[in-house]
């Protein structure tokens, strides 16, 4: 059996993680309900957003733009939105292998857009090629940083480089909830299962051509940053869940040691009384 | 006619109105009800909404505005009260933006510059309409 001061040692050591723990499920518990009010104060912008290329697209046979044909480049860009800080459970490593596990990706043809350090540091480790880094934007991703990435990606693939493009992220769907989800932003496919009465009858001014080229870098943008807030929900979720496991098996931890400790600390009492009792027989 | 207007952080603004001005890609426009269903990209520019016989202002940059008869829904990516905007932030940029255009340069430096000039503009002329 461990001595009592072994036990005390190991048990302050696991108070003193139980601390940290607590507070840091405290930290996100807070922040998480901070990402879940603006991921849903967005919601409209969005929902109308998609109505709108819906509608725009419904009649895309029509129109003849690059953004919605497939591209001859082989090469696909995923935009991988991941965190920059550990000890949030299975949220980065989740994203990182729905990349690594998809068959229809070939590690020699994707480029990743990283928007996390966890994520850039996991697949640069498995040896895909990056492009600019975008980390730290997940901090506090407001609508602007979106614009900045999609105008990146829609460069490069209005250059040809890449063929496609995805947006890797975190789908939030409740506080325990998140699914890690790969989305499709180019080119386009929207699946509409209205028919064609139900459809809202819209004109385009300037012509529907110019409309896409204008609409969807606004949509692709709404896209990219709408995966970046819900990432952040779900990075504050997850680690809020992480730590208030880690919070309760240190309590677990802590009370069977407690208990041991208890008994090493009678056992050493027992031991001396014998020995003490034992030491006055002999004298007598 | 309902006028909506949503950002991707907030909802600006949600009320029954009987007009609204704004700047398009094809010009000015101004929307009255029962107006045939239309949907046009936003130019930089001061939108302006008529309530009650009362107007209202706002800096309304980019985004695309969708009409039906009876309701209005303008996506902004970006759009300000003239409460929010800080004036002497705007004329500096304004300066800047025609500095940068008065000394040439590269094509796409000429376009930002051009759309920042503008931008600035808009706020400029907001803020003074408070």
């Amino acid at each position: 059996m461990a001595s009592m001061r072994d036990i005390k040692r190991r048990k302050s050591s696991v108070q003193s993680t139980q601390q940290i723990t607590k507070a840091m499920k405290l930290v996100s518990t807070v922040k998480l309900q901070r990402s879940k009010g603006r991921a849903e104060r967005s919601k409209t912008y969005f929902s109308c957003m998609y109505d709108t290329v819906v509608s725009m697209l419904s009649r895309a046979g029509e129109i003849n733009h690059p953004f919605l044909q497939p591209s001859e480049s082989k090469k696909k860009g995923i935009i991988v939105i991941t965190g920059n800080r550990g000890l949030a459970g299975g949220y980065n490593s989740n994203i990182v292998k729905l990349i690594k596990n998809n068959e229809d990706f070939d590690k020699d043809d994707i480029i990743i857009y990283p928007v996390g350090r966890k994520g850039k540091e996991a697949l640069s480790r498995f040896g895909y090629e990056m492009s600019e880094d975008y980390s730290d934007m997940i901090e506090e991703p407001v609508y602007t940083d979106a614009m900045k990435i999609s105008k990146k990606v829609l460069d490069d693939f209005a250059a040809g480089e890449i063929g496609e493009i995805y947006v890797a992220y975190t789908a939030f769907k409740n506080t325990v909830t998140h699914i890690p989800t790969l989305l499709k932003l180019l080119p386009i496919k929207v699946e509409d299962e209205r028919d064609d009465n139900e459809k809202a009858v819209l004109e385009f001014e300037p012509e529907t051509e110019e409309a896409v080229e204008l609409i969807i870098p606004k949509y692709i943008t709404s896209l990219i940053y709408g995966a970046m807030i819900e990432s952040v929900a779900s990075e504050n979720g997850a680690r809020m869940q992480a730590m208030d496991s880690a919070t309760s098996n240190a309590e677990e931890m802590i009370s069977k040691l407690s208990l041991l400790y208890n008994r090493a600390r009678q056992g050493s009492i027992t031991q001396e009384l014998t020995e003490i009792i034992a030491g006055a027989e002999a004298i007598s | 006619m309902n006028l909506t207007i949503v950002t991707p952080d907030r909802e600006f603004f949600n009320e029954e109105v009987d007009m609204v001005e704004f700047n398009t890609t094809e010009g000015e426009v101004g929307i009255y009800p029962n107006h045939v269903p239309l949907t046009v990209i936003v130019k930089s520019g001061v939108l302006k909404i008529t309530q009650d016989g009362e107007v209202r202002h706002a800096a309304l940059h980019a985004g695309f505005v969708q009409i039906l008869p009876d309701e209005v829904t303008i996506l902004a990516e970006i759009i300000e009260w003239p409460g929010e905007i800080d004036g002497s932030r705007a004329e500096a940029a304004k300066e800047r933006a025609q500095g940068r255009l008065s000394s040439g340069g590269a094509d796409i430096d000429m376009i930002r510059a051009e759309a920042a000039l503008r931008r600035s503009l808009t706020r400029i002329r907001v803020s003074d309409l408070r």
